[in-house]
């Protein structure tokens, strides 16, 4: 355990961005998380690694409060950005989501054209007065997401005639488009080939130096490849959390190692 | 085990057989999917049958109410009969009723048909009252009081033909039938073959059956579905008006925002009961409670129309809260996930997207309010109700009026067999508008599914 403080303290410069503590989320009677703590850093990638089923989108969902969607679903414990409690009644989730932009697992780009889908974020946030200004949110959002070059010549056609690896780049364009802090992203990859997963992947790298990013994944190469941080969940416990190279040469906890070693999973 | 039995281990020691030849558990099953192929198409051709069976029916039926026999006669329009006076006073001219018409009508016929030289034993005008529709006289008299510098002169009109004129030339009437008929007799229909080869009597498309006003039981040939129709427009206004922003408002609630209870699913069944209740209990409910509680006009094509909507509305909600279930969850996290709001996922992702459907349930629910016939019955939409056009569109909604099926109910209903041709003339016009409300319907999911 004291290996673990002292890898942490390396990447402390960085300030903590969410921070959660002895979060639990009930499904109906359902325990579906445990009593995690967790500190998530501004400009790293954070994964979270584990078995399916173990809790990974549901508490990537927490963070932006998307499990207010789901009836059943109730949330307890403290999550803070920035040191505010997400959770508090005045925060209207509509306004953190803002803040906090989503990537999900299937890319699910609007079906409208390639411009809209980017510019619908900053015109229901208001975050462009003229045209022209939407335009270069548009632009400077398709530029970040690694795609302007694509589909520069048609704005204007659908956004889901693309190829699964442009619509997934499209979607988190979109979700940059809003200016967002944190990037929660769920497995991106999954219905992706191995060359858009490594276009996606070097975004992801790319996108570390202005955003917070977290993402799901069930691959540990792709954890591996992206994160600095990595958590493991097993069974809704978080079990083991550190720097990703500490994680996958050394880990402290006998589950994390056999999960890592592919003895569980 | 079971595998031995199922493949039999072969002869020569195979496991499995030539695959050149069927076993018998290959020929048994293909044989009854052949079996059940066969009933299919014996089904579908049963249906088929009998679609064009009814068709058939309809049309052979229903063609003859769009054509019309009417005379061309020269009618001396005398000053001594219509303006005893001669200055022309329109009161005057008005208090002449359809009875000082009459006579100088069947005179003109008669004049035409001793001026052609035709033979009959027919010398007096009164024998010429079987040829003429009851309707002609009003028909010249409203033409009069219209135009009444045209008193004095021999003016040619086109009149209505009685209806047994009709029914021969389309041959409902023959000289067998007509032996026991008060109304007209075999000499006459010798004097009408004569007539038509003159050219006074003439069979010609019948706008008026599309345009006109229903007529009393004396009178089929006169009879249209013209004010019927408006009737019919005018409810289906009010249910167009009323159950469609009822109708999706509710169901976007129930779906998108109504938590998922127990009320939600008691309300939810209720909406399915409701739609298997029979309209004609709808109708009752309109009676009591539109126009015995509420006081609403008889009649009224208002009171049409809301019963409908009480119908209309749960196949409306059904087919948009289906049409809402169908688009794909991940558009309205995807919308979440930007920050916009439940309302603003709804209203700008979720509800586009569910559009044509919503659009084809709605076109389908009115075209099942426009055939509506049973809750019509009970709040007295049925009848010789209106005979002239609604003044204004006020009027149109609350003035007494019939529809479209209840008109042709009402025609069905009569004896004289003139009107049961008018009865069929008047599904044809009903098919036609569902037909057109239901390639609308078509179009519109087929305009909005190709966008993307
Ligand atoms: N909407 C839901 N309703 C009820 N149970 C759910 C729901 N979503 C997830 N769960 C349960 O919560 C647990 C964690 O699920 P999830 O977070 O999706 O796992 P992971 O993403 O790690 O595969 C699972 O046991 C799953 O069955
Ligand atoms: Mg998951």
């Amino acid at each position: 355990m004291n290996d673990m403080r002292i890898v942490e303290r390396k990447v402390d410069a960085n300030e903590v961005k969410i921070s959660a503590r002895t979060c639990q989320v009930y499904y109906g009677d359902t325990h579906a998380i445990k009593d995690v703590d967790v500190d998530i850093q501004d400009k790293t990638v954070t994964a979270f690694i584990g078995p399916s089923g173990c809790g990974k989108s549901t508490f990537l969902r927490c963070l932006n409060r998307m499990n207010d969607t789901i009836d059943i679903c109730r949330v307890e414990g403290d999550i803070h950005l920035d040191g505010e409690d997400i959770y508090d009644p005045k925060v209207d989730p509509v306004q953190l989501r803002a803040k906090v932009g989503m990537v999900f697992q299937k890319p699910n780009p609007f079906p409208k054209s390639i411009y809209d889908n980017i510019a619908y974020g900053p015109r229901i946030h208001g975050l462009a007065k003229t045209k022209a200004d939407l335009d270069e949110i548009v632009e400077k959002s398709l530029r970040r997401g690694a795609i302007w070059d694509e589909v520069k010549d048609r704005l204007h056609a659908p956004g889901t005639g693309l190829s699964g690896g442009q619509q997934q780049r499209l979607c988190i364009a979109r979700a940059i488009a809003t200016e967002p802090e944190v990037l929660l992203m769920d497995e991106p990859c999954s219905a992706l080939d191995p060359i858009a997963t490594a276009q996606v992947e070097e975004l992801i790298d790319e996108l570390r130096a202005r955003y917070s990013v977290v993402i799901v994944t069930h691959s540990m190469q792709q954890a591996a490849r992206v994160s600095q941080k990595t958590a493991f969940f097993h069974l809704g416990n978080l079990v083991e959390f550190g720097e990703t190279g500490q994680i996958f040469t050394n880990p402290q906890d006998p589950r994390t190692e056999s999960y890592i070693t592919g003895r569980i999973g | 085990m079971t595998d031995a039995t199922a493949n039999p281990v072969q002869p020569d020691g195979r496991k499995h057989g030539s695959l050149l030849q069927q076993d018998a558990r290959i020929k048994r099953r293909n044989a009854s999917e052949a079996r059940f192929k066969f009933y299919g198409i014996l089904a579908v051709a049963t249906g088929l049958f009998f679609l064009v069976a009814l068709l058939w029916a309809i049309i052979s039926n229903g063609t003859g109410a769009f054509s019309q026999t009417y005379l061309t006669v020269q009618v001396e329009l005398l000053e001594s009969k219509l303006d005893k006076k001669g200055n022309r006073d329109i009161a005057d001219i008005k208090k002449v009723s359809t009875f000082g018409y009459t006579p100088l009508i069947q005179d003109a016929l008669l004049k035409e048909v001793q001026d052609r030289g035709i033979e009959t034993e027919f010398a007096k005008k009164k024998d010429m009252k079987a040829l003429i529709s009851a309707s002609a006289a009003a028909q010249v008299r409203d033409h009069v009081i219209a135009n009444p510098d045209l008193i004095g002169q021999t003016v040619e009109f086109r009149v209505l033909a009685s209806s047994r004129v009709d029914g021969y030339l389309k041959d409902r009437v023959s000289r067998e039938s007509v032996a026991r008929d008060k109304n007209i007799s075999p000499a006459h229909l010798d004097l009408t073959d004569a007539l038509v080869e003159a050219g006074v009597i003439k069979k010609i498309f019948n706008l008026d059956f599309i345009l006109g006003s229903d007529a009393s039981d004396t009178r089929p040939e006169a009879a249209g579905m013209g004010v019927s129709m408006l009737g019919s427009l005018f409810m289906m206004l009010v249910v167009l008006g009323l159950s469609l922003p009822i109708g999706v408002a509710a169901s976007i609630y129930l779906e998108e925002f109504a938590p998922q209870n127990r009320w939600t699913d008691l309300i939810e069944v209720n909406i399915s009961n409701l739609a298997a209740v029979p309209s004609i209990v709808f109708g009752i409910l309109g009676l009591a409670v539109f126009i015995q509680f509420a006081h609403l006009p008889q009649s009224a094509p208002l009171v049409g129309g809301l019963v409908l909507t009480l119908m209309t509305l749960p196949t409306i909600i059904i087919a948009t809260r289906a049409s809402l279930k169908a688009v794909p969850p991940s558009i309205r996290d995807a919308a979440l996930g930007v920050g916009a709001s439940k309302m603003q996922s709804v209203f700008h992702h979720v509800l586009p997207l569910a559009a044509p459907g919503i659009l084809t349930g709605t076109i389908i629910g009115l075209a099942q309010a426009l055939g509506e016939t049973a809750p019509l019955l009970l709040i007295g939409m049925v009848g010789f109700i209106a005979s002239n056009y609604p003044e204004g569109v006020l009027d149109g909604f609350v003035a007494p009026n019939s529809a479209m099926p209840a008109q042709i109910y009402e025609w069905a209903k009569r004896a004289d067999p003139a009107f049961y041709e008018r009865a069929w003339g008047g599904i044809i016009i009903l098919l036609v508008f569902l037909i057109t409300m239901n390639i609308i319907a078509i179009i519109l999911r087929r305009r909005f599914e190709r966008r993307w």
